[in-house]
């Protein structure tokens, strides 16, 4: 169970024109502006359900992720995450989530992947029994008994990706966030990614919060979408209803796609 | 011309915004040379005859050494170029109706000029200010002043044309780390970085001043204070000349033929 | 503790994936330290005391800072190379899991190229420690060894604090330099040697005397008290202030998530 109740964040950002007489004037004096990543966030995941997060680049996604994880003290509300805060206890929270981001890697690159699950077994202090099961069940879904022994330096963008969601689920969290787990891959691995992360949920009753750029991946995995501009929550509900509302907009295409959709609401609610 | 002018002056504007690096860097070179000058004075009170330098000389040779530091480091290198090789970016670059020789030249030359701009002023006002024994003291006169300053460009020049050696062999060999290890470290010492030329043994002192490296700081530093006048300041200003011209066209001939190599290889 | 074990074996077979550059960066890290030393050498060859130590005396000192400091690179270069974290947000990573933050920081940047200044502390140890015309006692081994596992944890504790103060700007640090590289560089001579005030910095502020000349005067049996034997454990309070600001700058990063 998730909960968060007004979640502000504001950021502060220096500033600076072109040309060679602001490089020199900035030796002296700095402009600042403030920007409101996060303004009164508010909603509320079951367990077990699967949300996806989208919005356009620098809405907020990535802040209210790395305020979920524990990375990120917010400057106003409340987060309860099973019965924890996560910024207040880091550390156990830690141990119930998962979390990939899909634009770095948490692996060592010049080593065999399986020494990378070893290290990070110890890191989570897994237990033997625990570590074997997850291992196997993991190899077998996301199909990795051929990659496994290979530096993670030479593996593919796709097989890489598949050892990095491994790696973050060794421990058996109850929640995985995914920060754009398809970005890059080609599609065979994208359908590869999703039908593991729909049996991960069928299976394991894990929570899954996704954001993503790629609207098939919300079709294929997410009943419910949330929709962050400029900081705020704009929309909670199905795609099924986000569609009927697009439709209701004036010079709405009955045969659009969800990518042409999701744009068109961007640009309809200025964000 | 104007292009490599253009080179130059985005490096320029590049290392000017950084200006609490600015600051610290001068704080940090302003302490490093005090501890310098007082290890010296150290030795200098166990034995004042044995220290083959006037003390005053000494000490301007160190705060000058800090306040041009960006001009004269051997092991200060252009991370871009090295990336730009390694990557094999260089490929763009060879793309462009440039000569590579003296883009690079350029955007060294603007890198350290702007570096040493922004240090070398704050430095050498505090350094002036300073009480006797510890302040740089004026040149004896103004022609050795002027020398000082011709000698100071003709070491910049066989500075950066020494660190445009580092990027050839690191173009064609593709392992910068031997290279810069041994121009960072050994070239220091022969260069007087670590201590004075003066200060060596006699006869090893006699062959590293025939050395390039000798023609770096060596020179100018020792000129200022009029430690080397006369001929001996002659005869060090002609090897400058001698090492600039030298050291610049091996370099570019040698990077002309690397180049050619790079082509027929396919980059 | 077995973590960070199993940490610097991940990073020793990654370091060894590349034996051919691992070895060049080995030895050009010795050679920046043999400068150093032909620079004393040349120094002695001219003058035959400095201070009224004499050359093995501050082959012993330079040894000692050596050792410290090459040791206190290699397992606390993690800290050094701090900023690159920050930026490629592998510290992200480290937050969402549930160990220590500095533990994973260490583990993470080992760097054992670090060693080849460590081999060459060695070597110059060899020769001094005969040579320096201490009479070896078991005390006196004792405080050597004092000397060395404190020298190392003060100069870990200023790579803390160079990586804390990078969670508040990313410019601008080069003056930790002067306590890191320059403990190092003007380390090489008993700090005394830089006069009273310098000593007193080096004493109370940043305590690298503490492990360096005032066990080292013991060592020679110049010490005008028998406690200064005891002093390097006490440089270990310089830890505190580091840990302080480590815990600050995390808190920092946490609330500005840059």
């Amino acid at each position: 169970m998730i909960e968060l109740r007004g979640i502000s964040k504001t950021y502060k950002v220096a500033r600076r024109n072109a040309g060679f007489a602001e490089a020199a004037r900035a030796l002296f004096r700095r402009e600042y502006e403030y920007v409101r990543a996060l303004d009164e966030v508010c909603f509320a995941v079951e367990t077990g359900e699967m949300v996806g997060y989208i919005g356009p680049n620098g809405a907020g996604k990535s802040s209210t992720i790395k305020v979920m994880s524990g990375i990120l003290t917010p400057d106003a509300g409340e987060c309860t995450i099973d019965g924890l805060t996560p910024w207040k206890k880091r550390r156990e929270h830690a141990r119930r989530i998962g979390v990939v981001f899909g634009q770095r890697s948490q692996l060592w690159w010049d080593v065999p992947v399986v020494d990378s699950f070893e290290l990070i077994r110890d890191i989570y202090e897994v237990d033997a029994a625990e570590y074997k099961r997850n291992l196997e069940e993991l190899t077998e879904l996301l199909e990795l008994s051929q990659i496994m022994r290979t530096p993670a330096r030479q593996l593919s963008l796709g097989q890489r990706m598949r050892c990095e969601i491994a790696a973050s689920l060794l421990h058996s969290p109850s929640i995985l966030f995914l920060d754009e787990p398809t970005i890059g891959l080609d599609a065979v691995s994208k359908l590869a990614v999703r039908a593991f992360i729909k049996e991960l949920n069928a299976r394991r009753k894990t929570t899954v919060i996704l954001t993503t750029h790629d609207m098939n991946d919300i079709t294929a995995l997410c009943e419910r979408v949330l929709l962050i501009g400029r900081g705020r929550i704009l929309f909670d509900g199905s795609f099924g209803e986000l569609r009927g509302l697009y439709r209701e907009a004036p010079g709405a295409d009955p045969n659009a796609s969800s990518e042409e959709l999701v744009a068109a609401l961007y640009k309809e609610m200025k964000i | 011309m104007k292009k490599y002018l253009s080179v130059f002056r985005i490096r320029f504007i590049h290392s000017f915004q950084y200006r609490a690096a600015a600051l610290a860097g001068v704080a940090t070179q302003f302490a490093w040379g005090f501890m310098e000058i007082l290890a010296f004075r150290a030795f200098y009170a166990s034995d004042p005859a044995a220290f083959p330098m006037e003390f005053h000389e000494l000490v301007s040779y160190i705060w000058l050494q800090q306040a041009f530091l960006a001009v004269t480091a051997l092991w200060f290198f252009d991370a871009d170029i090295f990336e730009a090789i390694s990557s094999g970016g260089v490929a763009y670059e060879l793309a462009r109706p440039m000569n590579l020789y003296f883009m690079w030249f350029a955007k060294n030359c603007g890198t350290r000029l702007s570096r040493a701009l922004l240090r070398c002023v704050p430095v050498l006002a505090v350094a002036f200010a300073l009480p006797k024994p510890w302040g740089v003291s004026l040149p004896p006169d103004f022609m050795t002043f002027v020398c000082f300053l011709i000698s100071m460009a003709l070491a910049f020049f066989v500075v950066v044309a020494l660190v445009m050696l580092v990027y050839v062999i690191t173009l064609r060999s593709i392992s910068p780390l031997g290279p810069r290890y041994f121009l960072g470290a050994i070239s220091e010492l022969l260069a007087g970085a670590t201590i004075p030329l003066p200060f060596f043994p006699d006869k090893l002192r006699a062959i590293v001043e025939l050395l390039p490296f000798a023609s770096g700081q060596n020179a100018p530093l020792r000129i200022y204070s009029g430690n080397l006048a006369g001929a001996e300041m002659a005869q060090a200003m002609l090897m400058q000349l001698f090492w600039a011209i030298a050291l610049t066209a091996g370099g570019m001939l040698w990077l002309r033929a690397s180049e050619k190599k790079l082509v027929v290889q396919g980059g | 503790m077995r973590l960070y074990f199993k940490y610097l074996g991940i990073q020793l077979r990654c370091q060894m994936q590349h034996k051919g550059s691992f070895f060049l960066n080995m030895i050009g890290q010795a050679l920046t330290s043999l400068t150093t030393f032909l620079g004393v050498y040349f120094m002695f060859l001219r003058f035959h005391t400095v201070a009224g130590f004499t050359f093995e005396e501050v082959l012993l000192c330079f040894a000692t800072v050596l050792l410290c400091f090459s040791a206190a690179e290699c397992f606390g270069r993690g800290f050094d190379a701090f900023s690159r974290m920050l930026g490629n947000g592998q510290f992200d990573r480290i937050l969402v899991r549930p160990r220590n933050e500095a533990l994973q920081v260490l583990g993470t940047n080992v760097d054992f190229t670090r060693l080849g200044r460590f081999l060459e502390a060695l070597a110059v140890f060899a020769y001094a420690i005969p040579k320096c015309g201490v009479a070896w006692t078991w005390d006196k081994a004792a405080t050597l060894l004092m000397m060395l596992v404190c020298g190392t944890a003060v100069f870990i504790g200023l790579f803390v604090v160079y990586a804390s103060l990078c969670f508040f700007t990313t410019e601008g640090l080069e003056f930790i330099n002067i306590f890191t590289d320059g403990g190092r560089e003007f380390g090489r001579y008993p700090f005394s040697v830089y006069g009273g005030r310098v000593l007193k910095f080096f004493t109370f502020v940043v305590p690298l005397a503490l492990f360096q000349y005032y066990p080292f005067l013991y060592l020679l049996g110049r010490a005008q008290h028998w406690w200064y034997c005891l002093l390097p454990p006490i440089s270990l309070l310089f830890l505190i202030p580091c840990r302080f600001l480590w815990k600050l700058g995390v808190r920092h990063f946490r609330s500005t998530g840059s």
